[in-house]
């Protein structure tokens, strides 16, 4: 039997909405949509020097999406623009069944549940694919 | 809570023994399937009339001189003609099979439309139309200029046969409307829509993907010139659709794919192609899949079609009636003499939430934008939980529905 996805931590992180909002430019902007959905996450970074020092979200989405947004926006001003990868294959090990991300990040860990729910992973990934989007953004040449 | 029991409104006993797979649970509780629109379960007698033709009568079809070949030519002809009788086409050579439904429409874009449509001429199709009958046409849009002529609903879903008839103007190459919306279940007046559009010499296709399972289709009678179905919501097999088309229009159209069965003639310089149907059906059809077909369709015409219908309808009058008691649900689509089909939003609750809550429970339904992204934006929604009934369906399964609705509510709300 599985667990219901909807912990109480989960439910706080979607209700904080850690960083939602935009930034105002300069920025770099990603945005990823579920085609299964139509939910939207957009992701503001600013980039100082290879680290992001300011993060903001519009998310438009599901409590999972949500709560995973909440999570970049406490955890990832002061990351490495680099640690964005290594989340995103952190948390698709921990939803494959693996462990979850230590660090800064730690706090992924509440969506393990989520692992046995394979329709609902992309939800946990929407903003965080939407921030690799826009860091993506800043190693392009401003035109 | 239960819903308030009124008295059945039909006689009709849910055949849930020809379905085994309801007898399974999920996540430790008994399978509530209310997700019929998406695909529906298959009955016994699909499952063994494929098993069966499988390991005694299988073999490739046309051209074979050997024993089984003759069988399994037979049998995938018959279909051919089950389907035709189930939807009362004038003979078998107006039916082509497919791989579903989306090919089916693709094939009429593709093979008969984009002969005829030049920059500036229109398609008149609604705003609840599934993906698969936009896109093919935004094909169309993309590469040839065509313009896409949007028929809006009202509030309530309906939609008017005469604001079809305003949009259909002198460049209108075809009108492409649903028989019976996916999201809504709004049944389409397409008998009039029809005699409209013919009125100015234009022809037209149905979605049938939904309408096919739920209204007793006569495409002579509706005199509509494409009608589109798919087997796995007939409660067949996937893997095979059908397209029905008017035999001059066939004749008219060029192939859409190229390959074995479709051909008249090859050479080093020249080809030639089969008539139709046969010009459609390039490469191995689906043979074990239109066997599986044909007991689809007996199996849902060895009922009283009617019966099923008023079974349905009860089923989602009981729902609505109980979704009353939550002011925090909104039903989207009410028009009358819908089928039986329930989408809403439940206020500060996504859709996939929702339905993951309720999988939980037992209950599937489907949540998201149904493929039917333009009528979301109409409604000013992204997305809607969806609960879809079928014959094998009862007012239990609604009790169901509904406390597990009321548990998300106590969970997200």
């Amino acid at each position: 039997m599985s667990d219901l996805p909807y912990s109480k931590d989960i439910l706080r992180l979607a209700a904080e909405s850690v960083g939602a909002g935009r930034l105002t430019p300069p920025c770099e902007t990603g945005s990823e949509f579920n085609p299964a959905c139509g939910d939207r996450s957009i992701v503001d970074l600013r980039i100082e020097n290879g680290r992001i020092a300011a993060v903001a979200h519009e998310t438009k989405a599901c409590v999972l999406a949500q709560a995973s947004a909440s999570i970049l926006g406490s955890a990832l001003p002061g990351r490495r623009v680099d640690d964005l990868a290594k989340l995103k294959s952190d948390v698709l090990a921990m939803l494959k069944g693996g462990s979850p991300p230590q660090g800064p990040f730690e706090r992924y860990a509440h969506f393990k549940d989520v692992a046995q729910h394979p329709g609902r992973h992309t939800c946990v990934l929407l903003p965080i694919e939407a921030a690799l989007k826009a860091a993506s953004q800043a190693r392009e040449p401003r035109s | 809570m239960m819903a308030q029991a009124k008295p059945r409104t039909a006689a009709f006993d849910p055949p849930r023994k020809d379905f085994p797979i309801l007898e399974r649970r999920v996540h430790g509780r008994p399978l509530v399937y209310l997700d019929s629109a998406a695909s529906a379960q298959k009955p016994l007698a699909v499952l063994e009339a494929m098993e069966a033709f499988a390991t005694g009568e299988y073999a490739n079809v046309h051209r074979g001189v050997h024993f089984l070949s003759g069988a399994a030519t037979q049998a995938y002809e018959a279909a051919r003609e089950r389907v035709a009788a189930f939807l009362n086409a004038r003979s078998a050579e107006e039916i082509v099979f497919t791989k579903g439904g989306t090919e089916a429409i693709n094939l009429v874009s593709y093979s008969y439309l984009s002969q005829r449509i030049a920059a500036g001429d229109e398609i008149v199709l609604t705003v609840m139309e599934h993906h698969s009958n936009i896109v093919p046409w935004h094909f169309l849009r993309e590469r040839q200029g065509a313009v896409l002529k949007w028929v809006d609903v009202a509030a309530d879903g309906s939609l008017d046969a005469e604001a079809v008839d305003a949009s259909i103007g002198p460049r209108t190459k075809l009108v492409a409307v649903t028989h019976m919306s996916n999201v809504l279940g709004t049944i389409t007046p397409l008998k009039a829509i029809v005699a409209a559009a013919h009125a100015k010499g234009v022809p037209v296709l149905a979605d049938g993907c939904q309408g096919a399972v739920h209204e007793v289709v006569d495409v002579q009678d509706l005199d509509v010139d494409f009608y589109a179905v798919t087997g796995h919501k007939l409660y067949g097999p996937t893997g095979i659709g059908a397209l029905y088309a008017k035999r001059a229009h066939l004749m008219a159209m060029r192939p859409f794919n190229g390959g074995g069965e479709m051909i008249q003639e090859v050479t080093r310089d020249l080809v030639t192609y089969a008539d139709p149907p046969a010009r459609f059906e390039a490469g191995t059809p689906p043979i074990i899949e239109a066997v599986g077909l044909t007991a689809a369709l007996d199996y849902l015409s060895s009922f009283d079609r009617e019966a099923v219908k008023a079974h349905e309808a009860d089923l989602l009058a009981y729902a609505r009636e109980a979704l009353r008691e939550f002011n925090w649900l909104h039903v989207i689509g009410d028009a009358p003499g819908k089928g039986a089909i329930l989408s809403f939003e439940c206020e500060g609750m996504h859709a996939h939430d929702v339905a993951t809550i309720l999988d939980l429970e037992g209950v599937a339904v489907r949540a998201g934008h149904h493929c039917a992204q333009p009528l979301m934006e109409r409604f000013g929604v992204a997305s809607t939980t969806r609960a879809s009934f079928a014959l094998y369906n009862t007012r239990e399964d609604v009790d169901t529905l509904i406390r597990g609705l009321a548990k998300a509510r106590k969970i997200l709300g």
